[in-house]
Order: structure tokens, then C-alpha cells, then sequence
């Protein structure tokens, strides 16, 4: 079932498509950036402030997206014991991590203007942080373990214990009385609190920034295989 | 209209810095990767120049190396 999974025929691709990924990331990203910072228009209560979520949101929604995958993909390696499984994993993880850490500063940048406040231990924002420990955990366990068996199940173990902190993110707001808003959009239902005007930008950066990290996926897993052919050629 | 943009109503400095911090982690993340995946390339073309012809042409055999080695000669 997985065999078209396997690396050497994987490289032939992955090898060519950062350029185009690249090329696409850039087209999108201008007409995402124009979007959002000049043609949609402001908020009647945040003013321009609410710009922000354009970076913020996007941000958030990959971080969250990468993670669970780390998850999957870490069931993924024990289930069907395929070590290609916490490859793709492994080359997941900075992008996710990055994402996170700019969900997190965007945001205390957008809680100044509108709670007058940098930082909150609120639900939304502490689970947040949190998901930002657990990404710094699973890129650290990486880097501390030589032994491949030990640092797949570390790492499987991390980011499966750390998935359970998905859902808190993502309903800490109706759970709990937060000072961050409740989601404008739900992905779960149709139920959109947001108009067309802003939701486009929104689209448009999300889909930039899926392209920056796809972009920083294949170049990393394009690493590994590499690491993995260095390794080879010591052996022959 | 230039103003507006920058100012963007006294909320400039918020908007312009996340904004800012967003593009500056993108860069950063996509030089360091490049550099790690180069620093590979580089590697691996060093290793592959030091095997003997016998030792090479076995190497060679495989499409991943010769796809590495291409790629290599393009940075």
C-alpha cells in the first residue's frame, strides 16, 4: 500500500518542486499582502488593528493543522511500521513550530490595541504556549537522541501526548470565559461570522502560507533523504 | 493615501510590526533550511568524489544519487 511512499522515488520529485513551490508562494503572497494591508477595509470597532488577523489567523490554523499531522503521521510510523512515516513528520515540524511562534506574537501584538494588554493567561493563549513547548520538545528530542528506533518512539510519544491539546486550543473559547474572541469561522459547521471583504484576504494568506510551508517541507525532507544518501555512501 | 497605509489610523506600529515579525521569520526559516539542505548537497558531493571508480559506478546506479549529484551542480 505505501510502497509509492518510498524515498528514492519521492526525490525525483520533491527535488524539482521547491522552485515552482517557490515561484507560486511569492505570486500569492503579493496578492495576499496587497489584500490585506490596502484593499480590505477596516474594522468598525478595531479600526486598522484588525489587519492583523490576516498574519494571525493563517498562522494559527497551520500551526494547529501541522501538528495534528505530527500526530497522524506518528501513529502512521508505529501502525504501519514505516520509518518514511517520521520523515515527513521530521520535516514538518519547523515550519509548524514557526507558524505557532508567529500565532503567538501577531497575537500579543493584536491584544495591545484591542485589550490594552500584551499578554494574558487566558485559555486560548496559554494552550497556545503550550503547543509551543510541546514543538520545542519534539524538534529538541530530535536533536538530543542518536539511536533512529529511540527517537521515533520519543518523538511518536510527543507529539501523540501533545495532540490532546488540539481540541483545548480550539474550543478553550466557548469552554472557558476568555478574553479571546470566539472563532469567526467554523470549520466544523458553515457558520461564518466574517464578511466577503475580509475573507478573501484571509483565504488568500492561508493559502500562502500553506505554499511557504509546503515550500520548507520539501526542502527539509529533500534534507533528510540526502542525510540518509550520505550515510549510504559511508557504508559502500 | 501613502499616509493612510503607514498610519493606518494610530494602529501603524502594530500593524507594520506583526506584519514585519511574519516576513522576517519566513525569510530566516527559508535561508536556514536552504543553508542546512546545500551544507547536504555539498556533503554528499565531497563523499561521492572520494569513492573509487569501482565504488562510483555502484553509486551511480541508484537515480536518487544522480538526481543529488544534478542538483548539487546547480548551487
Amino acid at each position: 500500500m505505501f510502497k509509492s511512499f518510498e524515498p528514492n522515488k519521492i526525490f525525483a520529485i520533491t527535488s524539482k518542486a521547491p522552485k515552482y513551490v517557490l515561484f507560486l508562494f511569492i505570486v500569492v503572497l503579493t496578492i495576499g499582502l496587497t489584500e490585506a494591508l490596502v484593499l480590505s477595509p477596516e474594522d468598525y470597532k478595531q479600526s486598522d488593528a484588525v489587519r492583523i488577523m490576516y498574519v494571525h489567523v493563517p498562522a494559527a490554523w497551520i500551526s494547529l493543522g501541522i501538528f495534528s499531522s505530527l500526530a497522524l503521521l506518528s501513529v502512521g510510523s508505529f501502525v504501519f511500521k514505516n520509518k518514511n512515516f517520521a520523515l515527513i513528520a521530521k520535516s514538518l515540524a519547523p515550519s509548524g513550530f514557526v507558524f505557532n511562534i508567529i500565532a503567538l506574537v501577531t497575537g500579543s501584538i493584536w491584544g495591545k490595541p484591542t485589550w490594552g494588554t500584551w499578554w494574558a493567561w487566558d485559555a486560548r493563549i496559554t494552550s497556545m504556549l503550550i503547543l509551543a513547548l510541546f514543538y520545542g520538545m519534539y524538534l529538541l528530542a530530535w536533536r538530543i537522541y542518536e539511536d533512529k528506533e529511540q527517537v521515533i518512539k520519543v518523538t511518536s510519544l510527543i507529539a501523540i501526548l501533545g495532540v490532546v491539546n488540539i481540541p483545548i486550543i480550539k474550543f478553550s473559547v466557548d469552554w472557558w470565559n476568555t478574553l479571546h474572541q470566539p472563532a469567526s469561522i467554523d470549520i466544523l459547521s458553515t457558520d461564518i461570522a466574517i464578511h466577503t471583504s475580509m475573507l478573501i484576504p484571509l483565504g488568500i494568506m492561508t493559502v500562502a502560507f500553506s505554499l511557504f510551508s509546503l515550500l520548507i517541507f520539501l526542502m527539509k525532507y529533500n534534507t533528510e533523504l540526502i542525510k540518509i544518501k550520505n550515510k549510504g555512501l559511508d557504508r559502500l | 493615501m501613502i499616509n493612510e497605509i503607514i498610519s493606518m489610523n494610530g494602529h501603524g506600529a502594530y500593524v507594520w510590526s506583526a506584519f514585519s515579525f511574519t516576513l522576517i521569520s519566513f525569510t530566516a526559516l527559508y535561508f536556514v533550511t536552504k543553508l542546512q539542505l546545500s551544507k547536504e548537497q555539498k556533503k554528499f558531493a565531497f563523499k561521492f568524489g572520494s569513492l573509487n571508480s569501482e565504488k562510483a559506478k555502484a553509486a551511480r546506479t541508484q537515480n536518487i544519487n544522480r538526481e543529488i549529484l544534478s542538483n548539487t551542480s546547480n548551487i
